[in-house]
């Protein structure tokens, strides 16, 4: 049966992590904030990070989403903590150049639980669903439109 | 009249094939219809034979070019009742249409403190130029408001509406909530006012008969890919003496009479706002759906589509967990079907059922307000056309029960 495919995407670790988000909510005091949306779709995203002494302390997401937005967030809040902006960017590439689906051999190892997102790549209606988190990630760090990342996934979007 | 609905999936090519390993089910009518044979066959054939320039030559290919673009803007007329084709515009759909409204009828007409009225259900496409239009003039945007079933509240129209509003715009099928909304009544209450009436018919000319002079509009707006034309050409009906005084909102070739250094003349209707090379062969392929169409008779289309709500409606409403938005009595519904599964994400949804072959839609469905008003953030949509049956209908129920099971147990 044609269902059992939506197992490449819908892995029990990513069904989890949407039944039961890790740092969703807000935080007390946010260093950077965005909201972002998915027009097509109509999807929220507000993130709220603190940083500590050039890293990242604490993360919180909160909106509405699908399954693939919210295990999405929840991976990549599990991710970035700890890490410097200049780590959480190249986290934010790597994983955008992962869902693409362009380099298969790509070393994923620095996305912890969010590399099992992988599977996206074959669906590619649902790219922009696993890429909202980071694109929040990335602009809230950059304070910009989310260049770098928008430029790679401009194609696969809408 | 006369060709059996049932037996027209031959004419739809596109319909027979695999979709992840899946037979292809397509319920996404409302964002686009497919297109028969005859459609693409009638685009190839203008572009192997008659291919030029309309209005423009005296050669013969231009001749035949100009009689079947004409003779496109005359099928449309007849389908819609329009008295003439002088208030049969050919635009690039229903956007298009509603835009130009604003832009030329608005402009003229809406002045500080009037009011512009529109309901809840509206299109992006019927909402946007009218928010846009009101702030430009300090109009007042007034909404509509819908009874609990999804229908419009007409008794809200009547308080809405007063002598201060200038333009009533309101779309006659909902593409979200599957309702029909009484526009003759509201054109009358509109005229009661001095407004005009302004239908968006993008959902309502694929599906029923639509008459103009009997719902006594003053505007329509349609799109011909709804109704299995080609993209890229639609229409916007307008009763003649509002062209007459409407100012055109472009400018350029074909629509001129005499151009001076300093100014210029208008050429006749329709013409006055067609600028520039129009869409040809588009408006040859909507003469050609108008014609497939006709073969069976608008009254047997929203026949054969109202036997599917009857079959499909009652299965979903018996899931347990499904959400189904709009009236849930089979005879107030049309076949435009808005859902959700409680606790999945109509994505998530719609992502399951395009791995069973099943197309719908899902998202906000260009009807932002209308999902805030609902209180979702988005659905699942299936629609149902001509060329769809109750095996269709079938596989969708199925597939949406299966999609549940697999995200309640996370895996199958
Ligand atoms: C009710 C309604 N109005 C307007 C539109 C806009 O039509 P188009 O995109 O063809 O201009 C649509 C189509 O999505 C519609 O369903």
């Amino acid at each position: 049966m044609a269902l059992s495919k939506l197992d490449n995407l819908y892995r029990q670790v990513i069904l989890d992590h949407s039944a039961h988000p890790h740092h969703h909510g807000h935080l007390q005091k946010a260093t950077n904030e965005i909201e972002l949306r998915n027009p097509t779709c109509g999807d929220v995203l507000q993130l709220e990070i603190a940083l500590t002494d050039n890293k990242i302390s604490d993360i919180a997401f909160s909106g509405d989403g699908c399954t693939i937005s919210q295990a999405s967030a929840s991976m990549m809040t599990d991710a970035v903590i700890g890490k410097t902006p200049a780590e959480a960017e190249q986290m934010v590439q790597a994983f955008s150049t992962m869902v693409i689906g362009d380099r298969p051999d790509q070393d994923l190892s620095i996305l912890g639980d969010a590399s099992i997102l992988k599977g996206v790549a074959q669906f590619p209606a649902r790219i922009k669903c696993a890429t909202l988190a980071w694109k929040a990630l990335n602009n809230a760090l950059t304070g910009e439109d989310g260049k770098g990342m928008a430029q790679l996934l401009t194609s696969h979007e809408d | 009249m006369g060709k059996n609905l049932n037996d027209i999936r031959a004419d739809f090519p596109i319909l027979e094939q695999q979709v992840n390993d899946e037979p292809l089910v397509y319920l996404d009518n409302a964002a686009t219809t497919q297109k028969p044979k005859a459609v693409v066959e009638a685009l190839t054939h203008y572009y192997y034979h008659d291919n030029a320039n309309v209005h423009r030559g005296v050669h013969t290919l231009a001749e035949r070019a100009t009689e079947q673009f004409e003779a496109a803007r005359e099928k449309v007329r007849a389908f819609i009742n329009a008295r003439s084709t002088k208030e049969v515009l050919f635009t690039r759909g229903t956007t298009t249409s509603l835009n130009w409204i604003a832009a030329s009828y608005g402009e003229a007409n809406v002045n500080a403190g009037d009011e512009i009225v529109i309901s809840y259900m509206e299109h992006h496409s019927n909402l946007v130029p009218w928010q846009q239009l009101a702030l430009r003039k300090q109009a007042k945007l007034k909404y509509i408001k819908l009874n609990a079933d999804g229908t419009l509240d007409m008794t809200d129209a009547a308080q809405q509406i007063t002598d201060q509003t200038k333009i009533v715009a309101i779309a006659q099928v909902s593409n979200v909530l599957g309702v029909v909304n009484p526009v003759k009544d509201l054109a009358k209450l509109a005229h009661q006012h001095g407004a005009v009436m302004v239908v968006d018919g993008a959902q309502s000319l694929p599906n029923m008969p639509v008459d103009v002079q009997a719902l006594d509009c003053d505007f329509l707006a349609f799109s011909g890919h709804k109704m299995m034309g080609p993209t890229g050409i639609g229409g916007l009906y307008a009763k003649e003496e509002l062209l007459n005084a409407m100012a055109p909102v472009e400018f350029g070739g074909e629509m001129i009479d005499f151009v001076n250094l300093f100014d210029s003349s208008w050429s006749q209707l329709p013409w006055k706002f067609e600028a520039g090379t129009p869409d040809i062969s588009g408006a040859i392929g909507l003469g050609a759906a108008i014609d497939y169409l006709n073969q069976f008779g608008m009254a047997a289309v929203h026949e054969h589509e109202q036997k599917l709500v009857d079959y499909v409606l009652p299965q979903l409403l018996a899931i347990d967990g499904l959400t189904v938005y709009g009236p849930h009595d089979p005879a107030k519904h049309t076949g435009v079907i808005a859902f959700n599964l409680d606790g999945l994400h109509p994505h998530d949804l719609a992502t399951g059922l395009d791995m069973e072959g099943v197309a719908v839609r899902a998202g906000h469905h260009c009807a932002q307000p209308l999902m805030k008003y609902l209180q979702v953030p988005a659905t699942a949509r299936a629609s149902f056309y001509i060329y769809n049956t109750k095996a269709d209908a079938d596989r969708l129920v199925e597939s949406i029960v299966a999609t549940k099971e697999f995200f309640k147990n996370g895996t199958i």
